[in-house]
């Protein structure tokens, strides 16, 4: 009974004791249905408590566990072992954000920039009375956003973002895709306001249409697409603000 | 937090750029293919327009004004294509000193040619 087993390394960091982030390498038993994150949950459990990775769902909903697999920015819950195996595989905290400790990164930036692009409906003023009942949206109106609404803020965009990793002013393509989603709403009224983010250097013009951020995009929201379709509206909105400046 | 100074907001004039970039990209995407396999190879081979493209030929279809035009936006627009990724390039690669005098050099570069064709055209018409 050959008991197979996987290397896996580590780039660990704590602060208190080390001043800049090292390997670590473990072997785990090898299933070909364990996930990166079953597997870390083993390392903890049975070879080293001391490690720490953010996890919650384990099903590619909550967004916690994103970690750099062998260089690619994965969720820990959705990736398996058996796609890997028998090489050893090499686990990262996700980069372009600052290491906080192991695999956990400090994601304040990333909140900040989802906070700025104001990620809920705003209604026109005189909006109808609740008793007005629900505002209707065709399916057609749906579909101009759904996609753009499925993101899960696992950071993963960021991290493959070569255009984030030059410089973190740039807003990036999940707050991008967070707001194409609210100004494709039929129900919203604060384009006007967002629009001010998107025509920014550090909006829209800040990508360069790589692409990369699509690729890894766990749940397929396409934030590369919804930037371009934003570089569209925010080359009117500057035709516009030639004749009509605010 | 600090939301008590409002942020201020700078637009970007990209677009104009952007705008360039993406007519000149689509030209040279689907037009540069062709212009060079049929100025490049079938014709020298003899294989297309026997006797067309003479000289002659072709200084009449650039002194009339709507052929005078589509060199122009043939040399141009993919210009301002390539400069613009160019600057871009530069900012990918970490060329951090003088973005001010890479983008006057690189958008100067495709301005100055673009006006030098079109002078060039307009003067070859006048004539």
């Amino acid at each position: 009974m050959a008991n197979k087993t996987i290397k896996i390394e580590i780039l660990r960091y704590r602060p208190e004791q080390e001043d800049k982030p090292s390997p670590q390498l473990f072997e785990v038993p090898y299933s070909p249905d364990l996930t990166i994150l079953e597997a870390l949950q083993y390392i903890k459990d049975h070879l080293d408590s001391t490690i720490s990775f953010r996890w919650s769902c384990r099903m590619a909903i909550c967004g916690s566990c994103g970690l750099m697999v062998d260089g690619v920015p994965k969720l820990g819950c959705k990736t398996f072992l058996r796609d890997y195996f028998p090489n050893k595989i090499k686990l990262e905290a996700l980069a372009n954000f600052p290491i906080e400790r192991d695999l956990v990164v400090v994601m304040d930036d990333f909140i900040n920039k989802l906070e700025e692009i104001k990620p809920y409906i705003i209604p026109e003023d005189n909006t109808k009375c609740l008793s007005d009942g629900p505002h209707q949206q065709t399916p057609e109106k749906l579909a101009k956003y759904k996609q753009y609404s499925m993101c899960i803020n696992c950071g993963l965009c960021y991290a493959a973002c070569p255009q984030y990793a030059l410089d973190t002013k740039f807003t990036g393509p999940a707050a991008l895709a967070l707001l194409a989603r609210y100004n494709r709403d039929s129900r919203d009224a604060g384009s006007k306001q967002r629009m001010k983010i998107v025509n920014q250097e550090e909006g829209v013009w800040g990508c360069t249409f790589v692409g990369y951020c699509s690729v890894v995009c766990p749940k397929g929201v396409d934030p590369a697409a919804a930037i371009q379709l934003l570089k569209v509206e925010s080359s009117k909105d500057y035709l516009i603000g030639m004749f009509k400046p605010d | 937090m600090n939301n008590n100074n409002e942020k201020k907001y700078i637009r970007s004039h990209e677009p104009v750029f952007w705008g360039l970039f993406g007519a000149g990209g689509t030209l040279t995407a689907f037009m540069t293919p062709v212009m060079i396999l049929i100025t490049g190879i079938l014709v020298p081979i003899g294989l297309f327009g026997e006797g067309k493209f003479n000289y002659q030929q072709i200084h009449q279809f650039a002194t009339s004004w709507y052929g005078a035009a589509i060199i122009l936006i043939l040399v141009a627009l993919p210009l301002w294509h390539t400069f613009h990724r160019i600057f871009h390039g530069l900012h990918d690669l970490g060329v951090k000193q003088g973005r001010d005098w890479q983008q006057v050099i690189c958008y100067g570069s495709a301005f100055a040619v673009t006006i030098f064709v079109l002078t060039l055209l307009l003067q070859m018409i006048a004539a």
